[in-house]
């Protein structure tokens, strides 16, 4: 199997997806993942995603991906539609997360969720010496240009998921392409999540 | 590449109305080889005024077709890669059957004697078309305002005969406003006394009113940008000290240069019955709603639409592509960047390139892919 390139969730994404299963990106960018999954899985792809340069790019790649404000696309949706629904690095840039889970769980079996932790050690460490909004790798931006509106920290998502009642299926957790089992929180830069 | 207009000769075509046309002839052009498999074809839909000259040189007029930056090789219709075929609409007057061919009963032309002819019936014709050439699945139907809606229709009357369409900067069905335009145009051509109650082919044909009716038709295919872009309000000559109403702003100049060029090869009666074709069209007909006119069809859709394109804007592209995604249908969908309106899809074609290309790609490469697996 070809290595997936891009961003080091996208590998544990391939690993957990299923072959011919139905699999919809939200934010599928320029449809990297679901070109992958259609390759080497192939899964039933269906991508959304605002920008239309990147749109336009993951049609290109021969990826089924649409134009749309994700809120409103999976909306749309009918329920059980897919098997597997993906938000990888956007739920801290949507404006009501906990509605974005319940939907991503109507539209789908289950949901894959990757977020960079915002409990790394970086992370505490650049607020509590600079006293500034934290710049780390994970989290490059000014305060005034950053898409990302809600900071979580992997225990943040589980306390979520224990108020929610979500099933936590499969979790892990990396820095870089390294797999971090202990002390994942403070030690882990990106999370992914596989819940129903 | 050089090119010839094929006539295919038919016994006759039943209307959706029940009317009859007996014998029926379609003006086609292909490019591109038929693979082993026959599947590898595609069909090209014309807008409008368009004809079946859509790509190459064409050896009788020496002009290139009204696609030729799309299709070719190394295209967006790749003839490296696909048999690519286009034929002139039923109702039309480049070829196929129209208003202005010979009535065989009378020995005279049909003018406004012909039935009002459907997207539903052209496209019918299509197939006849298609079958005759021994094609039993396209890949893809794709065409863009008019062509849109043909394709749309393809989709939805021969959803086992089309493996995917490409609609472009089309609706499901028309709004008020394009239907008010469309009538001014055929006002225009009736209000010339050279109409004649559509009799005229004996004589002068109505030459000002169709021009005029072009003329309007031309300021909606552009944009507000697009005019101050290509015009500005930039004068031929020196401004006259009286009222001028010779062609005095370039804007007036081009539409009138348009509106005469126009008239040499469109017949006025072809352009009332395809406006009427187009304004009562609606993909829903016969169901109860959009939704449910999708029923039952598993057909891959790639719907493009433009920001500057007022005509037919995104909204109702995006009605298509949310009643699809209702569904779960397959569907990609991408509104393009472009200050041309919408004309945009004929001459602003670098990005519409990239999606077709990847869409018509990944469509062939399922259907091999599912060929295979069956084998």
């Amino acid at each position: 199997m070809t290595p997936l390139a891009g961003r080091s969730d996208f590998a544990v994404i391939g690993r957990i997806v299923t072959p011919k299963s139905r699999v919809l990106d939200l934010g599928c960018g320029e449809g990297e993942l679901l070109e992958w999954l259609i390759e080497q899985k192939q899964v039933t792809a269906r991508g959304v995603e605002i920008s239309p340069a990147r749109v336009r790019r993951a049609i290109a790649r021969g990826v089924s991906a649409f134009q749309g404000d994700l809120n409103e696309c999976l909306t749309d949706f009918p329920d059980n539609a897919f098997d597997y629904v993906v938000l990888s690095q956007t739920l801290q840039e949507t404006h009501q997360p906990v509605r974005v889970i319940e939907e991503m769980l109507r539209v789908g079996k289950r949901a894959i969720v990757s977020f960079p932790n915002f409990g790394h050690w970086s992370v505490r460490a650049s607020m509590l010496f600079t006293g500034r909004s934290p710049r780390t790798q994970a989290f490059p931006y000014e305060w005034y240009e950053t898409p990302n509106i809600h900071f979580l920290s992997i225990t943040d998502f589980e306390r979520l998921a224990e108020n929610k009642g979500l099933r936590i299926d499969h979790r892990e957790f990396l820095t870089g392409e390294r797999r971090i089992t202990w002390l994942p929180n403070l030690r882990a830069e990106v999370a992914v999540f596989l819940f129903g | 590449m050089i090119v010839s207009t094929e006539i295919a000769r038919f016994e006759g075509i039943t209307l959706e109305s029940g009317a009859h046309i007996d014998p029926v002839e379609v003006a086609y052009e292909t490019y591109g080889t038929l693979n082993a498999d026959r599947g590898n074809a595609v069909l090209v839909v014309h807008a409008f005024t368009g004809d079946a000259h859509a790509a190459g040189m064409s050896r009788e007029t020496g002009k290139p077709g009204w696609w030729d930056n799309s299709i070719g090789p190394g295209k967006a219709f790749d003839t490296d890669e696909y048999f690519v075929i286009c034929s002139n609409i039923l109702g039309g007057c480049q070829g196929t059957t129209g208003p202005a061919s010979i009535n065989p009963a009378t020995g005279k032309a049909w003018g406004m004697s012909f039935p009002a002819v459907t997207v539903r019936d052209m496209v019918r014709l299509q197939k006849m078309l298609v079958d005759s050439l021994d094609i039993r699945q396209l890949l893809a139907v794709a065409g863009g305002s008019m062509g849109g809606m043909q394709a749309l229709e393809w989709a939805v009357s021969f959803a086992e005969n089309v493996r995917s369409v490409i609609v472009i900067a089309s609706t499901a069905r028309h709004s008020p406003q394009q239907i008010a335009f469309n009538e001014v145009g055929r006002q225009s051509i009736m209000a010339d006394p050279d109409w004649n109650g559509g009799d005229y082919y004996e004589g002068a044909a109505p030459a000002r009113g169709l021009s005029v009716a072009r003329m309007v038709g031309h300021i909606t295919y552009m944009s507000d940008e697009s005019m101050r872009e290509k015009f500005g309000r930039r004068r031929k000559d020196q401004p006259a000290t009286a009222i001028d109403v010779a062609p005095e702003f370039e804007v007036e100049s081009y539409l009138r240069y348009r509106g005469s060029q126009f008239v040499t090869r469109f017949d006025a009666n072809s352009y009332i019955y395809i406006t009427k074709a187009m304004d009562t069209y609606d993909v829903s007909n016969g169901t109860a709603s959009l939704a449910d006119a999708f029923e039952g069809v598993s057909t891959r859709f790639l719907v493009i639409s433009f920001t500057s394109d007022w005509l037919y804007p995104s909204y109702q592209s995006q009605e298509i592509v949310r009643t699809l995604r209702r569904r779960n249908h397959d569907v990609a969908y991408c509104e393009l960047p472009t200050n041309y309106g919408h004309d945009a899809f004929l001459v602003d074609v670098e990005e519409q390139t990239e999606l077709i290309r990847g869409f018509l790609r990944s469509t062939f490469r399922n259907l091999a892919g599912s060929a295979g697996a069956a084998a």
